[in-house]
């Protein structure tokens, strides 16, 4: 090859290099300046209506924080989307953020991976102490018999919301106190020629399903794990499953365009718009029920009404113990700070200003005096979450159960809205099979 | 790239393939060493982004697919147990769940691909042989059904989703509603029908490809074939039997190949139109996915892809090798 | 010779029909983008109950579009550009040189194409953290890693083209430049490649299609910052069910300026590959 020639392909080499470095220039997390213990990298979940918003909520108290302690917290909000795989990469780099949220059904799934600092006795008490959270939400921090690796910050509980305004027009006076008698009023708010039903529902999302059914089931008496078995075709979760189905297959009181449902917006509008006479739904809907137009007082929230009676070991579940939790990662080189981040996050000072703006629910007791949390719905959604909420089973393989049960109520919902027959018998094959994959699957 | 240094019977300096003598003789080892090294040189970067993309990650995850490498060891995945063949066991154990998944999953993608194949193949061969005659209007629709290949394939398939809406969407509405083909208001994202949905999008997607290579491959069609047909007095099927169709043969052969890849490998269509795909649409790209992403089992989800890559090499090598006799004895 | 008259009947008919399969889609995509919220929650109704550009104003406060639009564009441009560049210099070499392991590299090149993407996207992701704990170099959730990603998914197939269309340029041409004293390279940049200009334009388009339209690798290899269109439109069709308006005026803005400039530069295409998939 000529000079010439090595020069000009050298130059083409460089140029690609320059264009390519052009490229670089991408996110910056902020995690390799770890040396400094005056810093912190906080990975904050996406709770408020948009990233902008959640960093216009801690940015002001993360600086309160600076001001108490003189540690700098740079916060990165983090989509639901982006989070787990985010987590992922953290964990098999080991270059991860000091502090950071995570979906609380995730914590014992994350406790295998061993990269969370553990929480024990001594660690806790740096936090504030067990005293300091409702007990049920320490449920969900991880596996029963090992330290935590988590504590709760936001609480969050399922409820019914009705619609004060189709109540009246049915003649309804108030919110059902049985499931039986939620299904007489569903039936006689529905009225499929002005497309109103009794109830909404979100058929396409798997992690609804999963929630359903477990809160059912457990209801009826289920028990899922227990002997190394799944248990999730049991006649007592077979029975859950289809109290929860029949709403749709045999009462038919849920419109079965809700089987393609898979987001808030879309059976919010739904309720909001009259279309539908009651939805169950996490507490933080209050806020997107305001956005579609709603006042607090045009409708009402009540605890999900059990079976009465209960079945035979049926247990008194009306919401899974949902929520966020915070967890300091081991690869922190400020572990210390980390700690004063997550009790400063859980103090119940702050408890008080973050659940207030999110609409989620303190998980430390001390923050329900403030009169921001007296209002009657947020009674109710608080009572549910201290007293008639189960942890979703803290298992390292609760992604497949909830994907794997999820799953298999979608599909049941999509058979029950096409007018396929939902039986007894179709349930309990799905979910055996769901059961079988969960046996080999671990 | 060592043994390329000792390839004395490689003649460089000639372009094209005819050996002829080279053009300088009589010049110094070294000078002569350098232009044979040129092609190589010309080439190092396109390999080396290949293999550091493509070719090296395939090797790490074809040796993760031996390991027990899930989320209790993704922390430290070389510390991950060994597990021999355990995750191919698991895969195709087709009394086990997981093995009955999949090979539902590899039969709904088999079924999806040569749908969708014939579709595009078919639309894109129609559609370029009725072009290939001049006539107004020509160049207008040639442009307008380029259209489909053009537009992101993000933004193409959101539209689709819209359409097959149940309650909103158009399809549903124009079948059921203004054509009363249909009775009532199927769900095409939900059930049986996903199946038929996908295969839809995927024609509408891809066959322009098809007519586009298509009308590329005629167009170099000497022109003096069709004028002797012409003579002959053959009519348009005999012309498309004896001329078009035998002329178009190397075409189709890297086309199907590559759409059939194409195609079965597609993981973009079908997690943008359902998300999670329900059963009948379950393809495979998907299927793997959600058994590595979601659970974080990717020593499970490494197999599944290994015996999927295994599966195309094999279709792929004897396609290849069926088409050279055929050209052999053509 | 003249054509029979079922040929002309049937003509018409199946290019109509082609034509309305070709065309409906992008009629629902503009025409909804026009529509107020109303008539995107009914049923279907083909014309707008009155126009408004409402949905193209709310699309940008929605999720941060402009953002993911840069991100795209980068991404998109630097692996066409760098694509284009290494498949030009390995198609120059498959086209003008025989060497030892020449058929080797064609057909090795050629069959990363049937790699399943998701067996090396975990490795992939992988070595992107690991490269980045060692060195420093961001790959992971950054433009540069997406970059050099998406020039690997057009390279193989674009040296092929490459190749092709530059065997169909006569290799006098080549000669005579050889003959006035000019090395291989510079008879690449000064001869050759003018020649050539339709083919690198067609594999110039094929390269930016590519990236373009990419979601699984961008859905796990960016984060919120180095997010592309496609993972951004998804997200946001999933948020906003019920605004298809909105979504569907996004589709619009993101989908004109790729289709314009591909309809600029379709002659190209067909011209290129005409010449190159053609010979290959």
């Amino acid at each position: 090859m000529k000079p010439r020639a090595i020069i000009a392909l050298a130059a083409s080499a460089a140029l690609l290099a320059a264009g390519m470095a052009g490229c670089g220039g991408g996110s910056d997390s902020g995690s390799k300046g770890g040396s400094a213990t005056r810093t912190l990298t906080y990975w904050a979940s996406n709770q408020g209506r948009s990233i902008e918003q959640d960093k216009q909520v801690l940015g002001p108290e993360l600086r309160k924080f600076q001001q108490q302690t003189g540690i700098k917290v740079n916060l990165e909000v983090i989509g639901w989307p982006d989070l787990l795989n985010r987590i992922l990469a953290a964990t098999s780099s080991g270059q991860g953020p000091d502090v950071l949220n995570v979906g609380n059904t995730w914590s014992a799934s994350l406790q295998a991976t061993g990269a969370f600092k553990d929480f024990d006795d001594a660690t806790l008490a740096k936090v504030g102490g067990k005293a300091r959270f409702i007990p049920s939400t320490l449920t969900s921090t991880g596996v029963a018999g090992k330290p935590p690796q988590f504590v709760p910050i936001y609480g969050l509980a399922y409820g019914l919301f009705y619609n004060k305004k189709l109540f009246k027009e049915a003649g309804i006076s108030g919110a059902p106190q049985t499931w039986q008698q939620l299904v007489d009023d569903a039936k006689k708010l529905t009225k499929p020629d002005k497309g109103q039903y009794g109830v909404a529902i979100l058929g396409a999302s798997y992690t609804e399903g999963a929630h359903f059914a477990f809160m059912f089931g457990l209801q009826n008496g289920a028990k899922l794990f227990q002997g190394g078995a799944p248990g999730f075709d049991s006649p007592q979760m077979v029975a859950g499953v289809k109290q929860y189905l029949d709403l749709l297959a045999t009462d038919k009181v849920v419109n079965p365009s809700d089987a393609e449902y898979v987001n808030d917006s879309q059976y919010l509008k739904d309720f909001a718009k009259d279309k539908a006479g009651m939805l169950m739904i996490q507490s933080y809907a209050t806020a997107g029920v305001k956005e579609n137009g709603m006042k607090d007082s045009d409708y009402g929230v009540a605890p999900i009404p059990l079976p009465d009676p209960l079945p035979a070991g049926g247990q008194r579940v009306t919401s899974h113990v949902a929520g966020i939790n915070i967890g300091v990662f081991k690869n922190s080189k400020n572990t210390d700070g980390a700690l004063k981040l997550v009790n400063f996050l859980t103090s119940p000072d702050e408890q008080k200003i973050l659940n207030a703006r999110y609409g989620t629910l303190p998980v430390a007791q001390a923050a329900y005096s403030d009169p921001r949390f007296q209002t009657p719905q947020t009674k109710i959604f608080q009572q549910v979450l201290a007293n008639t909420s189960v942890t979703m089973p803290m298992i390292p393989e609760e992604a497949q159960f909830e994907t794997l049960v999820g799953n298999s109520v979608k599909e049941l919902i999509a058979d029950a809205a096409a007018g396929k027959p939902v039986t007894e018998q179709t349930i309990k094959d799905k979910l055996t099979a769901a059961d079988k994959k969960m046996q080999s699957g671990g | 790239m060592s043994r390329t240094v000792a390839a004395p019977a490689v003649d460089t300096s000639t372009p094209g393939g005819e050996r002829r003598p080279p053009a300088h003789h009589g010049g110094r080892a070294g000078r002569r060493f350098r232009r044979a090294a040129l092609p190589y040189v010309l080439l190092i970067p396109a390999l080396v982004f290949e293999l550091a993309i493509h070719i090296v990650p395939m090797l790490v995850g074809a040796w993760m697919s031996l390991l027990h490498l899930t989320q209790f060891f993704i922390r430290n995945w070389t510390a991950a147990p060994y597990a021999g063949l355990a995750n191919y066991r698991v895969a195709v154990d087709l009394n086990g769940p997981v093995g009955s998944d999949l090979l539902h999953s590899f039969f709904v993608t088999a079924g999806v691909t040569s749908l969708s194949l014939a579709g595009c193949w078919l639309l894109g061969l129609t559609a370029a042989v009725l072009l290939q005659k001049s006539f107004r209007g020509r160049a207008a629709l040639r442009t307008l059904f380029l259209v489909p290949y053009a537009l992101p394939l993000f933004t193409a398939v959101i539209t689709w989703r819209f359409m097959f809406q149940r309650d909103t969407g158009i399809v549903n509405a124009v079948l059921g509603d203004q054509l009363h083909i249909m009775s009532g208001h199927p769900f095409w994202l939900l059930g049986g029908r996903s199946f038929v949905a996908l295969v839809i999008v995927e024609i509408w997607r891809q066959w322009p490809f098809a007519f586009l290579t298509l009308t590329a491959g005629l167009q170099s069609i000497p022109t003096d074939l069709y004028e002797a047909a012409d003579i002959d007095g053959a009519g348009f099927m005999r012309r498309l039997r004896t001329i078009t169709l035998p002329m178009l043969r190397p075409v189709n052969g890297v086309l199907l190949l590559v759409l059939f890849l194409w195609i079965f490998n597609d993981f973009n269509t079908a997690y943008i139109l359902f998300d999670r795909p329900p059963g009948a649409a379950d393809v495979i790209s998907i299927h793997i996915y959600n058994a590595s992403f979601l659970t974080w089992n990717f020593g499970q989800g490494s197999a599944m892809s290994v015996l999927l890559l295994g599966f195309l090499l094999i279709v792929t090598t004897a396609y290849l090798l069926a088409g050279r006799r055929r050209l052999r004895h053509a | 010779m003249r054509e029979p008259r079922w040929l002309r009947w049937a003509r018409v008919l199946i290019l109509t029909a082609l034509t309305v399969f070709t065309v409906v889609p992008l009629y629902v995509m503009a025409g909804s983008s026009v529509k107020p919220l109303v008539d995107v929650q009914g049923a279907f109704r083909w014309a707008p109950s009155r126009i408004t550009f409402q949905p193209f104003v709310d699309m940008w406060t929605t999720v941060p579009l402009a953002r993911y639009f840069v991100n795209s564009l980068i991404v998109s441009l630097a692996a066409t550009v760098c694509s284009v560049t290494l498949a030009i210099l390995a198609g120059y070499a498959v086209s003008r040189y025989r060497f030892a392991g020449r058929g080797t590299f064609l057909t090795g090149v050629l069959s990363t194409q049937m790699f399943p993407g998701i067996l090396f996207l975990l490795p992939l992701f992988l070595i992107f953290v690991n490269i980045d704990r060692y060195t420093g170099i961001q790959l992971y959730a950054s433009r540069l890693g997406l970059t050099i990603t998406y020039l690997t998914f057009s390279l193989p197939f674009a040296i092929w083209l490459v190749a092709g269309y530059f065997d169909t340029i006569p290799r006098e041409l080549d000669e005579a430049a050889r003959v006035d004293g000019a090395g291989p390279i510079r008879t690449l940049v000064r001869v050759v490649l003018p020649v050539a200009a339709p083919g690198i334009v067609a594999v110039a388009i094929y390269a930016f299609i590519t990236a373009w339209g990419e979601v699984l690798f961008a859905s796990v290899l960016t984060d919120e910052n180095t997010r592309t269109l496609a993972v951004g439109l998804r997200a946001y069709a999933n948020q906003a069910q019920v605004y298809w308006n909105q979504v569907m005026a996004a589709s619009l803005v993101i989908s004109a300026p790729v289709v314009l400039a591909f309809l600029a530069l379709q002659r190209y295409l067909v011209q290129g590959l005409t010449a190159g998939a053609v010979k290959s």
